[in-house]
């Protein structure tokens, strides 16, 4: 199954902000809430926000950017609607597809499945970050020389998941590549080129970044 | 430890030759860039202009009733909406069905399938929308509902008359023939899952004109529709696609509604509108891949040669009739797929039941048909111990005109004897079978299978007088090139393939040509982008309309080059950015200059193109004609695992020689074929489309509904285009790819049967259900088992 949910990875490929985390997180609150309401009150917890919008800054592709954001919105809903980068695509809006994946601290993880303000004190790169100015990551590169796109709708998810992988481990095999786009669905089928073009990025030496 | 998948052709693909012409040779996606960088633009992902609204739909909760009350009031008064529509706003006619007009956009008194419009909501934002919706009040008086194939035929339900092809004495036939078959069988439907749903962006204008962003695959359709909801003329609306997130036949027809929907809410509003479909809303609200029926009665000789067949066939049209006529059509004219039957009758009528109307996707019938002939092959196969790949190739169809289709046509060029042989040996077919019944007499709770599939596919619109396209070639004074054609990309590469064509007709480098976005204002009356037949069409308009500014720059050029002498204006080269005489190359002048002296000479630098498919035509009524231009060629060798404890399969290794003619950009070609084939297979092995009792789609996300993923992807892949096979009057010997490919996958249910099988002695009848889910094969397996049980029960 998709990495995200694998507890038997050695570096998870999302450590913090999993589906899973998220439901554990949100059905402990919400236990909380109706099983021990004196100790959720005594529980010096942040101050609650919204419904209304509240104030939201956050780090993305090397920026800082303040906007004002309703507590229940996505970073997925952010990023496209919010702040106009529309490479994040929504696929399924529910954590199924890998076509909205973004990196949190240099790590993959679904934006439609984190809530924006989750992303604080996070440094977000989304799809229109991952090219340093002119010089395309080698498996954006890769991507477009091996034609491992169709469509191209799942393909920003596929270059960050690829990029993650091949930046963390630059000797990545098939199955590593395999392991790490297990859990994004391409209607198209490019599958083939998909594992060929992150070979050939690793092979062509993609430097590793760290958490960029 | 998996395999690299490996590609033979891709070190010796034709590489751009002296010519720098960019056709038959690899090209990157024309949109590659932006595709990996995040800036390739779809519907959604417009800018929203001022003001826009979002268009939510309010979709009926039966899936049958009438219609007692509709009240928007309350709705309508929650801050932040500005309107809620019914069926009695719509200014002109509310009807989106687009052959037969028998699709309300709206209901009125009567509900016919679970997620019909009722209702539009247009609100500020999503959240205040739903709200909104929550608040219209609909009440229902619930009525009996066909919820499927049986039910539907048994009420007498149907949306077309039969439609029936013949020959010889079948009945006849039947009775003489030393083997017979008969049984039912029956394919499930299969949401397309497009990764972008759909999506539609509305904005008016002066004069009652509204500009459409579609996600469509026919902006054509879109416009008529559009027009004739908002009861203005077609001249007053412009659909333009930028791109689509896929569409596989999803978009050929069911874009329209919701396109017609966000254009009533813009002109009920004075706002821009967009309509975008939520996974969830989309899987329920669209049409699926139709469900079939069949019933075979089938004569073979005890070599395993077809003497005679009879076949009825049944598709689920759904609640409408859409395009289920033709998709029927479609699946008869498929049901030989590539096997000569000497006597037949071949019957398909479309039942109506109340469940989302079916639609287009890859294949249009094609593979439901085939299935069926697959399925009497195999059967044949197991019954007389043969190797079902034998059975297949004694069946093939010799020279017209002794062997004729069942509707008339001869089979030209048939290149499956060639493939059969060609694939045969690449695969290694025969020891790898022979290994595997070694291993499966070895393994008693892994069995493995290995299954050939060859296919042919006929290419054209069945409806004849849709095989036509149009194209627009505008050349700048600067040189350079805008490319507009009448067919949309959805990620099939018919934009590269086009831009290829253009920039080798103008003999530009492709980068100085630019494929516009699809619009109904630049090239007007189009068909579908469809019946893998994009290519081919604007191909050869695109080429016509090229050739027209070629022919107007070349006396041009000819001055420039001072190479007016006899012959030599016609000798001119135009090619990789310059136009010279071949003979003294080293004297040349730039495409550049010669449009500039061109203009200033008050020569025209934009022509029309415009191409109809010749001599194609058919009867249905006689159930005779050429319905085909052509026919494309294939075949595939899929080895599986089966596990007789879970029922789970591997898919091995895939070999497959697919024929495209001479290949306008193999690297697409190869894309086409691998996407088609693993589609094939979830259609066949993993895609389970499922309603419950109250025709509620169950499967309504990918939580669900699964479509292959990475591990479902052949192990080993191994794709090959069949060599020096040009097709004759095609665009550059090329032929269609995007349907073909997908019914390769029915060799993956050949090997599955061979491997359920092998848990049975020899000669094991195999009860194996499409799709052939874990769940179906485990119960094929324990069939299989209990075949071989002994009378005292041991194994
Ligand atoms: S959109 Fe986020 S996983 Fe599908
Ligand atoms: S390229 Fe179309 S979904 Fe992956």
């Amino acid at each position: 199954m998709a990495p995200p949910d694998d507890d038997s990875v050695p570096k998870p490929l999302l450590p913090q902000l999993s589906r899973r985390a998220f439901f554990k997180g949100a059905g402990a609150s919400a236990l909380s809430a109706t099983l021990a309401p004196s100790a959720h009150a005594a529980d010096p917890s942040p101050p609650v926000l919204g419904p209304e919008p509240a104030p939201l800054t956050l780090s993305i592709n090397g920026r800082t950017v303040t906007v004002q954001a309703d507590p229940a919105t996505t970073l997925a809903e952010l990023v496209r609607n919010h702040l106009g980068l529309t490479g994040t695509k929504i696929g399924c809006d529910r954590g199924a597809c890998s076509a909205c994946t973004v990196w949190l601290d240099g790590e993959v993880a679904a934006s439609c499945m984190t809530l924006a303000f989750d992303a604080r004190g996070r440094k977000v790169t989304t799809i229109e970050g991952l090219a340093k100015g002119e010089a395309l990551h080698p498996v954006q590169r890769a991507f477009v020389e091996n034609d491992a796109m169709q469509c191209g709708f799942c393909t920003p998810g596929m270059v960050m998941s690829c990029a993650a992988l091949v930046d963390r481990n630059p000797k990545c095999t098939l199955d590593d590549v395999k392991q790490a786009v297990s859990g994004h669905l391409c209607r198209c089928g490019t599958y083939p080129n998909v594992f060929k073009a992150t070979l050939a990025a690793a092979q062509g030496g993609g430097k590793a970044k760290g958490n960029t | 430890m998996s395999t690299l998948p490996s590609s033979p052709d891709t070190a010796h693909a034709q590489q751009p030759g002296p010519s720098h012409s960019p056709l038959h040779a690899p090209a990157p996606h024309e949109s590659g860039l932006k595709h990996t960088s995040g800036e390739a633009l779809y519907v959604d992902d417009l800018p929203s202009p001022p003001g826009m609204l979002v268009g939510h739909l309010v979709t009926s909760t039966h899936a049958h009733a009438r219609i007692l009350r509709r009240d928007a009031s309350r709705a309508r008064e929650l801050p932040g909406v500005h309107a809620v529509l019914l069926a009695e706003d719509i200014p002109g006619d509310n009807q989106v069905g687009p052959v037969v007009h028998d699709e309300p956009l709206m209901a009125v008194d009567e509900v016919l399938f679970l997620g019909q419009t009722v209702a539009l909501v247009l609100a500020e934002n999503a959240a205040v929308a739903r709200r909104a919706a929550a608040l219209v009040e609909v009440e229902y008086e619930p009525l009996p509902a066909l919820l499927s194939i049986k039910a539907a035929v048994d009420a007498g339900s149907f949306l077309t008359t039969p439609h029936v092809i013949g020959r010889g004495d079948p009945d006849a036939a039947l009775a003489a023939a030393p083997v017979r078959i008969s049984g039912e069988c029956m394919t499930g439907a299969q949401d397309h899952f497009y990764l972008e749903t759909q999506a539609s962006l509305a904005v008016s204008g002066e004069d009652d004109t509204v500009h459409l962003w579609s996600s469509t695959q026919h902006p054509s359709e879109v416009q008529a529709i559009v027009a004739g909801v908002l009861g203005v003329g077609r001249h007053h609306v412009v659909v333009e696609v930028p791109r689509m997130g896929g569409g596989f036949g999803g978009k050929e027809t069911q874009a329209a509604p919701f396109a017609a929907l966000a254009a009533l809410g813009a002109r009920a509003t004075g706002r821009p509108v967009k309509v975008w479909l939520n996974r969830d809303q989309d899987m329920a609200f669209t049409g699926k891949r139709h469900p079939f029926w069949g019933h075979y009665e089938a004569g073979l000789d005890s070599e395993g040669r077809l003497l005679a067949l009879n076949v009825e066939l049944v598709s689920d049209g759904g609640w409408s009739t859409d395009l289920s006529h033709a998709i029927l059509d479609r699946a008869l004219f498929h049901l030989d797929n590539a096997y000569f039957v000497p006597a037949l009758r071949f019957t398909g009528r479309v039942a109506r039941t109340n469940l989302p109307s079916n639609t287009a996707f890859r294949g249009f019938g094609g593979p439901q048909g085939m299935f069926v002939m697959e399925e009497v092959l195999n059967r044949a196969a197991e019954l007389l111990g043969l190797d079902p790949a034998v059975v297949r190739e004694r069946n093939y169809y010799r020279e017209a005109p002794a062997q004729l289709t069942p509707y008339g046509q001869a089979v030209e060029g048939n290149r499956l004897p060639r493939i059969h042989a060609e694939l045969m040996a690449s695969s290694d077919y025969a020891r790898r079978r022979a290994e595997i019944e070694a291993f499966n007499k070895g393994s008693r709770w892994t069995k493995r299978g290995i299954g050939f599939q060859p296919v042919k596919f006929g290419i054209s619109f069945t409806t004849s007088f849709l095989n036509q396209a149009g194209a627009l070639v505008v050349v700048y004074t600067d040189g350079s090139v805008q490319l507009n054609h009448g067919g949309t990309e959805m990620g099939q590469g018919l934009h590269t393939k086009m831009r290829a064509v253009c920039a080798h007709e103008l003999g530009v480098p492709p980068e100085r040509v630019r494929v516009m976005n699809t619009a109904t204002d630049k090239v007007p009356n189009t068909s579908a982008t469809a019946a893998s037949s994009g290519s081919d069409l604007n191909g050869m308009a695109v080429k016509q309309a090229c050739e027209v500014i070629r022919e107007r720059l070349r006396p041009v050029a000819a001055r420039l080059l001072q190479a007016e002498r006899g012959g030599e204006v016609d000798a001119l080269a135009f090619t990789g950015g310059r136009v010279f005489l071949p003979a003294r190359p080293e004297r040349s002048v730039s495409f550049a200059e010669v449009v500039h002296a061109a203009y200033l000479a008050q020569v025209s630098l934009s022509s029309t193109g415009y191409y109809r498919t010749p001599d194609i035509s058919y009867d249905r009524v006689a159930g005779r004609g050429k319905p085909f231009h052509y026919y494309a060629f294939g075949a595939a060798v899929v080895e599986v695992e089966v596990s007789g404890l879970t029922g789970e399969h591997r898919v091995r290794r895939v070999d497959i020689l697919h024929d495209v003619g001479t290949s306008l950009v193999p690297s697409i070609d190869r894309g086409q074929v691998e996407g088609a084939f693993i589609q094939g297979v979830g259609w066949l092995t993993c895609e389970e489309v499922l309603f419950d009792a109250k025709g509620r789609l169950v499967t309504h996300s990918p939580d669900t509904y699964k479509i292959p993923a990475v591990g479902d992807a052949p192990e080993d892949f191994r794709v090959a285009l069949l060599e020096r096979a040009p097709q004759d009057s095609t665009i550059h010997g090329s032929k269609a790819v995007g349907e073909p490919p997908f019914m390769l996958a029915i060799g993956a249910v050949t090997a599955l049967r061979h491997a359920v099988a092998a848990f049975g002695p020899s000669r094991t009848p195999v009860e194996l259900a499409s799709p052939a889910t874990p769940e179906a094969i485990l119960r094929a397996v324990e069939v299989a088992r209990a075949a071989g049980a002994l009378p005292d029960g041991k194994d």
